[in-house]
């Protein structure tokens, strides 16, 4: 297989314009450039060595369609693929038409509503299955229960805690700078630990746990969709909701509480510290000072967030996994916006708590 | 016979390895210019990876493979390059890449390769969706929204998008219904006496061995048995072999009474 190459010559000559060389694949670019420059001349003569499908499009648009038109020279099977091609070209279909502007925004908002009214529905769905639950505890499955229990629990401690201890520090750190002018630094305690109790510690767990286990179930999920496994599910007589959205619900349920109340102390602990350092306000102070000031109130208002936040992060999460269809992308399509929607949901939640709170006068 | 052919695929003393598993040794197969070779044996004999290092996809542990006469521990990766665009690939489950409609991914080889103007790209890949059979609405379809029958006439669609002279396929008819397979057959043989084509198709479906395939090399006790048109090697008397088409030579019998 040493042979020459030889590129594609066009050559004009005595007896006529003359197609040498091999019209294949490689050439490609010097057969369009062929073809471009000498659509006027009429070939006489071909002696191709070579000829394939793509080089035989090309040859077309020099040569013509009408075989009795072409030139000599063709051998037997450059004749037959010539004829092949010649009938298998086209023109590529039309798209469907893009829709104007009007219409566009009517259908985003259309989709806008069909997507809230899913995440009702699937909210409603989980929630007649947490009822059939208390009736058949049997349904529970203990173990992937148990799973998440410790991949989205127990390996959460370690970066939760570290989180809000950096939180409490930098707020006792900058509140503390303000408060020294005043010679106010005893009130840090107030200042780290209402914040702290009421709205960071359940915030900044649920943003963590929607990047670290909201994203990982949408993707677990829409994987298993893609797969047909979720179907593989149904056909076998089981219900999907049961194997691959309870557990979740009930696990996260269980251990977004903990986690704040892990956070709610550790982010306190980093206040202490840096008050400590900074405010020359020993622990011992810190502690007498929050016994008396610091009302229960404000642990039970951080506390009671915890579920409704898991519950935003499951059912975010969940339902984008499941609502995937088509290819690879879907799933990293699907993990991303439930991690947006996700902490979107947690903020709009933790504000409209704020709003109940204050009218209750808690 | 043997003269009057190039030698497209020769592969000399393979040997494939995984840990302690050894799936190939000493392994020995030469397939010529226009021959339709079908790799059959058990599973787990090692069809796919050896479809695989025909491909250069995979090395294989020792023992030297030559492609259009060339061997390719020898080349550059210039040389590579412009070899494996000479081998068209048809993968088990398509591949097709999901973020493309079908026509982009006919296109995609062609445009990597070759600086053409965008309404050549787009006919040249009409030209390939069509030659394989393909509806024409099928261009703008994304891959999960096609058949399974239609999948696999896109994949070959691609495999030769920059006209390879030989066309490697993993079971392209497993998974299609026996009307589906017949068509998926037919259409091999057409696109092989048309475009001048070395096929090797990895199977286990008897039927387009019967009508595809010339030649069958058969895989077993890690290297290539036999090769042989299926006329013969259904009369084999290796135990391997006559195992494997065991029930095919008592069906091919009673369809011949019948006929
Ligand atoms: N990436 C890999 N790592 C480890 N072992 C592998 C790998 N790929 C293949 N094998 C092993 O190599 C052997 C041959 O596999 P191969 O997929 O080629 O079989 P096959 O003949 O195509 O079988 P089938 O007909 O079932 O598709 C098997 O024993 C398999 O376990
Ligand atoms: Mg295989």
């Amino acid at each position: 297989m040493n042979e020459e190459k030889q590129p594609p010559v066009i050559s004009e000559s005595s007896d006529g314009v003359q197609l040498r060389g091999e019209w294949t694949t490689p050439y490609l670019k010097q057969l369009q450039k062929i073809s471009k420059n000498n659509t006027r001349h009429q070939v006489n003569h071909i002696a191709i060595a070579q000829l394939d499908p793509n080089g035989s499009r090309v040859l077309l648009e020099l040569i013509g369609n009408e075989p009795s038109a072409w030139p000599e020279g063709l051998t037997k099977e450059q004749r037959g693929l010539l004829e092949l091609v010649r009938e298998k070209v086209g023109p590529v279909p039309a798209q469907q038409e893009s829709v104007n502007l009007l219409a566009a925004l009517g259908q985003q908002v259309f989709r806008v509503i069909r997507h809230g009214r899913e995440l009702l529905e699937f909210a409603g769905q989980l929630s007649a299955l947490v009822f059939s639950l208390i009736r058949h505890p049997r349904q529970l499955k203990i173990k992937m229960l148990l799973d998440v229990l410790q991949r989205d629990g127990l390996n959460a401690v370690p970066i939760i805690a570290l989180l809000a201890f950096l939180l409490g520090a930098v707020i006792a750190f900058q509140g503390g700078l303000q408060l020294a002018t005043y010679g106010a630094n005893i009130f840090v305690v107030e200042l780290i630990s209402l914040i702290m109790l009421r709205e960071l510690a359940p915030l900044i767990c649920a943003i963590i746990v929607a990047g670290r286990s909201g994203s990982a179930f949408a993707a677990q999920l829409a994987t298993m969709q893609m797969n047909q496994e979720v179907l593989a599910l149904k056909s076998l007589g089981q219900d999907p909701f049961a194997w691959l959205v309870l557990p979740k619900l009930l696990g996260l349920m269980i251990v977004m509480p903990l986690l704040t109340v892990l956070s709610m102390l550790t982010g306190i602990g980093g206040g202490m510290f840096v008050a400590m350092v900074q405010l020359d306000l020993s622990p011992v102070e810190f502690i007498q000072r929050f016994g008396a000031v610091v009302d229960p109130i404000h642990f039970w208002v951080g506390l009671i967030k915890a579920p409704v936040f898991a519950l935003i992060i499951v059912n975010v999460g969940c339902m984008q996994g499941l609502l995937a269809k088509g290819g690879a992308e879907a799933v990293g399509h699907r993990t991303t916006r439930s991690v947006v929607q996700s902490i979107f949901l947690v903020i709009i939640v933790d504000a409209l708590f704020s709003i109940l709170f204050a009218q209750l006068g808690w | 016979m043997m003269e009057e052919h190039k030698v497209i695929v020769e592969l000399k003393q393979i040997a494939t390895r995984f840990g302690d598993n050894i799936v190939h040794e000493k392994l020995d197969l030469k397939i010529l210019e226009g021959e339709r070779v079908a790799l059959v044996g058990g599973s787990g004999t090692g069809k796919s990876v050896l479809l695989s290092e025909i491909a250069m996809l995979r090395e294989p542990d020792s023992g030297e493979i030559e492609l259009f006469g060339e061997p390719i521990t020898q080349m550059s990766g210039r040389e590579l390059l412009a070899q494996r665009q000479k081998i068209g690939m048809m993968f088990q489950q398509g591949a097709l890449f999901s973020s493309l409609t079908v026509l982009e991914n006919i296109m995609l080889p062609i445009r990597e390769h070759q600086h053409i103007s965008g309404s050549l790209l787009k006919d040249l890949a009409m030209l390939k969706l069509r030659l394989t059979g393909l509806p024409e609405h099928a261009a703008h379809l994304y891959p999960q929204s096609l058949s399974g029958g239609m999948l696999k006439r896109a994949a070959v669609s691609r495999a030769l998008a920059l006209d390879p002279p030989l066309l490697l396929l993993d079971e392209p008819t497993a998974g299609l219904d026996p009307a589906g397979a017949a068509a998926f057959d037919d259409m091999l043989l057409e696109l092989h006496a048309a475009l001048n084509l070395t096929l090797i198709l990895v199977t286990h479906d008897l039927d387009s061995i019967w009508t595809v395939t010339n030649q069958v090399a058969f895989l077993g006790e890690r290297r290539v048995l036999m090769k042989q048109p299926i006329e013969k090697m259904v009369k084999d008397t290796h135990p391997v072999i006559e195992a494997y088409f065991a029930n095919e030579r008592a069906k091919r019998a009673i369809r011949q009474e019948l006929i």
